[in-house]
């Protein structure tokens, strides 16, 4: 099986050392064409002017939130299921890019909203939820930063994001319950998009990039953290085998 | 099976509600949240009358989020806890007894307080009612989240605020549907049922995810 092949951190850091370099390539021809469409060749709105190019960036980076929790939820499932060794690097490392690209719908939409709705914040079903995902991406953050054994971290946030999951749904259904001034979906939605082609072809290009941006940066931040958990491996075992007779003396126990 | 779930029952609630217990604190602490609340927004009889139900909502939440991290942790200090874990009972079922005798002894309270605290916020009886019931099946749901936040931070030494933090996004769709239901039956623009079946719907679906999740967390946090 593939998946298991790269368990190993060294290949899976070989692999990463090949692919990265393309990957960074894609993503850099994918931005460059995305942004050109973005600001030259995409129309302004009727209503909205050229305000509607915050779109390009918005709906990606919320797109992106949900996929980043996504994956988390399923390298969660291989650190509870599969032991997958590797899989709560994945989990640890998808969570700040994750709360990032929140924070980036999240501002984008509330400068979007200025001028459109006349107000930066508006308490509406999908910011809100927005807003809960936001604060969850930093408590599983600050769960990690809490302990000290990765390993045990890890299982813990598993556990928490795989709860989290099952709860996004209900959350966003309970918050859609008092619906307000949001316009309802129009590209996920039956009977195809209700937005011109012109339009949907750089958003698409757009959604490209920011996917492939998450993978290198998803990717890099694997890499550190492996090279970072090495790093602390080796430092334990230097300062257990520097002065054994000390540290025994004040070896901390084990929690 | 009855009878150590029974005695694990009655060690819950004696040791609740006993000396160094914090059953009634969590009570006292209600009442000082609802008290608070006018000296925030002003002693407009009218406005607190509205803003009421919410108001007794979020003092239960706060009120129950301030007793759950002792839930595992005092346990797990005096080594009750690694009892628990090789006792080969089952952990789930472990948790919901606790979960349960926890409820009766912090949760109950607040339900049994509301009706008096309501009188303070101007409630009419109808109001008074509704929200004493919505807070009798939804405080269940608030412990049973709140148990999952308290076994994954049972090994913190300081894990109160991060439980909080952790447990409050979870705990919104409970808080959605006790305020909207106890609104319900004030001035409808829904049914009372719909949002107050599906609250009871979200009891029953975090009495299966709770002791599950937390029972997991339990048994990574001992190995």
């Amino acid at each position: 099986m593939a998946i298991w092949d790269y368990a190993n951190p060294t290949r899976f850091l070989r692999l990463v050392q090949i692919i990265l370099p393309w990957l960074i390539g894609l993503c850099v021809i994918a931005f460059a064409a995305g942004l050109y469409m973005t600001f030259f060749t995409a129309p302004d709105d009727y209503q909205q002017g050229a305000t509607v190019k915050i779109m390009y960036i918005h709906v990606p980076a919320a797109w992106l939130a949900m996929m980043c929790y996504s994956i988390m939820a399923i390298s969660s499932l291989g650190t509870l299921v599969w032991k997958h060794p590797l899989a709560d690097v994945s989990a640890k490392a998808a969570a700040p890019i994750g709360a990032a690209f929140t924070f980036m719908s999240l501002v984008t939409g509330s400068l979007w909203g200025k001028p459109m709705w006349g107000t930066y914040w508006v308490w509406d079903a999908r910011l809100t939820s927005v807003l809960v995902l936001f604060i969850m991406y930093l408590g599983l953050i600050a769960l990690w930063r809490t302990m000290e054994d990765p390993i045990k971290a890890g299982k813990a946030a598993a556990i928490l994001t795989l709860v989290g999951a099952l709860n996004l749904p209900i959350i966003k259904f309970s918050v859609e319950w008092w619906n307000t001034l949001h316009q309802p979906a129009s590209v996920m939605r039956m009977g195809g998009p209700t937005i011109a082609t012109s339009m949907l072809i750089p958003l698409f290009v757009m959604a490209i990039a920011f996917t492939l941006l998450f993978f290198v940066l998803h990717l890099m931040a694997m890499r550190n953290e492996i090279l970072r958990r090495r790093v602390r491996a080796m430092r334990l075992k230097a300062a257990a085998t520097a002065r054994p007779a000390t540290v025994t003396a004040t070896a901390q126990p084990a929690e | 099976m009855t009878g150590w779930a029974l005695s694990l029952f009655r060690r819950e609630i004696s040791l609740a509600v006993r000396v160094g217990g914090s059953a009634m604190v969590g009570v006292l602490f209600f009442l000082a949240v609802v008290t608070v609340i006018p000296f925030g927004v002003g002693p407009d009889l009218n406005l607190l009358a509205r803003i009421g139900p919410a108001v007794l909502w979020i003092g239960a939440l706060l009120a129950t989020l301030l007793g759950l991290d002792r839930l595992f942790q005092a346990d797990r200090e005096d080594g009750a806890l690694d009892l628990f874990l090789m006792s080969g009972r089952s952990l789930e079922l472990l948790v919901l007894i606790k979960c349960l005798a926890h409820w009766m002894a912090t949760g109950l309270p607040l339900v049994i307080a509301a009706p008096v605290l309501a009188i303070f916020l101007n409630l009419e009886p109808v109001a008074i009612g509704a929200v004493t019931l919505t807070l009798l099946v939804g405080t269940p749901a608030l412990t049973l989240i709140g148990a999952v936040g308290a076994s994954l931070t049972v090994s913190l030494r300081r894990g109160g605020l991060l439980l909080a933090v952790l447990v409050i996004p979870l705990a919104i769709p409970v808080l959605i549907f006790g305020v909207s239901s106890a609104d319900a039956a004030i001035h409808d623009p829904v049914p009372f049922m719909t949002p107050f079946l599906i609250l009871c719907a979200l009891t029953l679906i975090t009495a299966v995810i709770g002791p599950l999740a937390s029972a997991a967390a339990l048994r990574f946090s001992s190995d």
